[in-house]
């Protein structure tokens, strides 16, 4: 496994299928009464949030701490950042406390690798602008697992806002690798540019229209629309939005018996997601949130154990 | 990342077999024996086998255990690789399976199963282990060979076979249920670093 996870591109599949083992068993101890291992004693793990964030926040908070590695959260509102510090002055004094891995989101694309390039300690990327979220795509991965046994063959549509969404690259890239078929759906404002290329070579289909793709789908993601990173434009009125590419109640209907509905949060309600999909027995919303801490504790766990100088050891 | 590398895995190296599938087999019946005189019965007893070649040892005094007493005995697996001193220095590895029965472990007797002991570091971060799940009444040990150079003051109470052992060499344990065939065998390989690994205790 590489040492920093910026990118579902550090990871082969062997790798995710690791992560995923041991998150599996990260998942049985939030049962327990006494959530805690020993795991990650005597580390430091900074998460540095220089964009909002609520659940990855505080399930990569949780993730550390019940590994029992110290956890400290800065974010860019009331640290130097916002006196005019440089990003890299900010990271380097931050390093300079002696920590052991670093969880960073920022609002840049390629923020992430421009940190580890800075740092010698493990950087994992939590959100780096439109680019990718590797993560979220790992939990929706091991949710869709858990809910459809494997991912091989089955069939995932991810619809909604695509020109905006890190969690859409990430998982286009971890849903392949895992042997899923993808369709991405979104209209033609919101489908980004290039993807006629990008498709063909990661191996995904693409549409702009929703209905035919739900019937065939094994599991359906929903993408937030990201109204904060829009300059407006992109569709003519929410109403319309809803119309064509919301998962409303009458498409519900269409979606095979038990099929997963997913959502990365937060949700815009009544406009991507009708609260009758949000609310469905076969809503996975939350399973996600609760996997998120297990994911998440085990590439804490996988990054941050092992031999400091690469992880190719030969076993005995 | 590899797997976790246990004892067994030596196909094809040499050695001498010090145990055979019947003495395998003979030393599980005599422990299951020693664990009912010990506990006096099969009540309250929980056997916990310790990943990974524990767990079918454990399955196995259970069966040998409802044989002789025609009760069934809960057993229950336990992961320890969260638990373990040496994560810094070992490549990482993947955590495998703890299950523990519906009851939970509080007030049980809890005997804990691996396949060798030998520094005591793996029974060290099992008991901490134990400890978060839960609170026995009490917890023994039984291996199937210890073969000594104990790290910590950590002794077995169930023993299968004792297997004086230079710290120069190897003991391949294999199993049938995770390596195709019951075999102990010691290895005279010189690996200077002294393996506190996986599969041996």
């Amino acid at each position: 496994m590489n040492r920093h996870l910026l990118s579902i591109d550090d990871l082969e599949v062997s790798d995710i299928e690791d992560i995923f083992t041991t998150a599996a068993e990260m998942h049985d101890v939030q049962k327990r009464s006494v959530k805690k291992l020993p795991a990650l004693r005597g580390r430091t793990v900074i998460n540095l949030f220089f964009e909002d964030s609520t659940r990855t926040r505080s399930s990569f908070e949780i993730a550390g701490k019940w590994l029992s590695a110290d956890v400290i959260n800065l974010s860019a509102k009331g640290s130097s950042a916002s006196k005019g510090e440089s990003l890299r002055d900010t990271v380097l004094t931050v390093t300079a406390m002696g920590i052991d891995g670093l969880v960073v989101r920022h609002g840049a694309s390629g923020a992430a690798e421009q940190i580890s390039r800075w740092v010698d300690v493990p950087v994992i990327n939590a959100g780096d602008g439109t680019h990718e979220h590797p993560t979220q795509a790992l939990l929706d991965g091991y949710t869709l697992t858990r809910r459809l046994g494997t991912l091989e063959g089955k069939h995932v549509a991810i619809v909604g806002d695509l020109t905006h969404s890190r969690v859409f690259r990430s998982n286009v890239k971890s849903l392949v690798k895992l042997g899923a078929t993808v369709t991405v759906v979104a209209p033609p404002t919101l489908m980004p540019a290039g993807v006629a290329d990008w498709s063909k070579e990661a191996g995904f289909a693409t549409s702009y229209d929703l209905d035919p793709v739900l019937p065939e789908a094994d599991a359906v993601m929903m993408l937030r629309v990201q109204r904060e990173r829009m300059s407006g434009g992109f569709f003519p009125t929410a109403r319309e939005y809803t119309v064509g590419y919301g998962l409303t109640r009458d498409r519900l209907s269409l979606l095979k018996p038990g099929t997963p509905i997913l959502h990365p949060g937060p949700m815009n309600r009544g406009l991507e997601i009708s609260a009758d999909a949000a609310d469905a027995i076969d809503s996975a919303v939350l399973d996600q949130v609760s996997a998120g801490v297990a994911v998440r504790m085990s590439v804490l766990y996988h990054l941050l154990t092992g031999e400091p100088q690469g992880n190719e050891g030969v076993g005995e | 990342m590899p797997a976790h590398t246990a004892s067994g895995s030596h196909e094809g190296l040499t050695g001498r077999v010090v145990l055979d599938a019947g003495d395998i087999q003979r030393a599980v019946t005599r422990i299951s024996h020693e664990i009912l005189e010990r506990n006096k019965g099969s009540e309250d007893l929980l056997l916990l086998g310790l990943q990974t070649r524990g767990v079918p040892l454990a399955e196995r005094i259970a069966a040998s255990i409802a044989q002789v007493e025609g009760t069934t005995v809960a057993t229950g697996s336990l992961d320890v690789t969260m638990y373990r001193d040496d994560l810094r220095d070992h490549p990482t590895r993947v955590a495998s399976r703890t299950q523990v029965p519906a009851g939970g472990i509080d007030g049980k007797t809890v005997v804990l199963v691996d396949d060798v002991l030998y520094s005591g570091r793996t029974i060290r971060a099992a008991l901490d282990a134990v400890s978060d799940l839960g609170r026995p009444a009490v917890v023994r040990l039984a291996v199937l060979v210890d073969r000594g150079h104990r790290e910590l003051p950590i002794r077995a109470d169930h023993v299968g076979k004792n297997l004086p052992t230079a710290r120069s060499e190897r003991v391949s344990l294999r199993l049938v249920e995770t390596d195709g065939e019951d075999e102990v065998r010691i290895i005279g390989i010189v690996d200077s670093t002294g393996p506190t690994d996986g599969g041996e205790a």
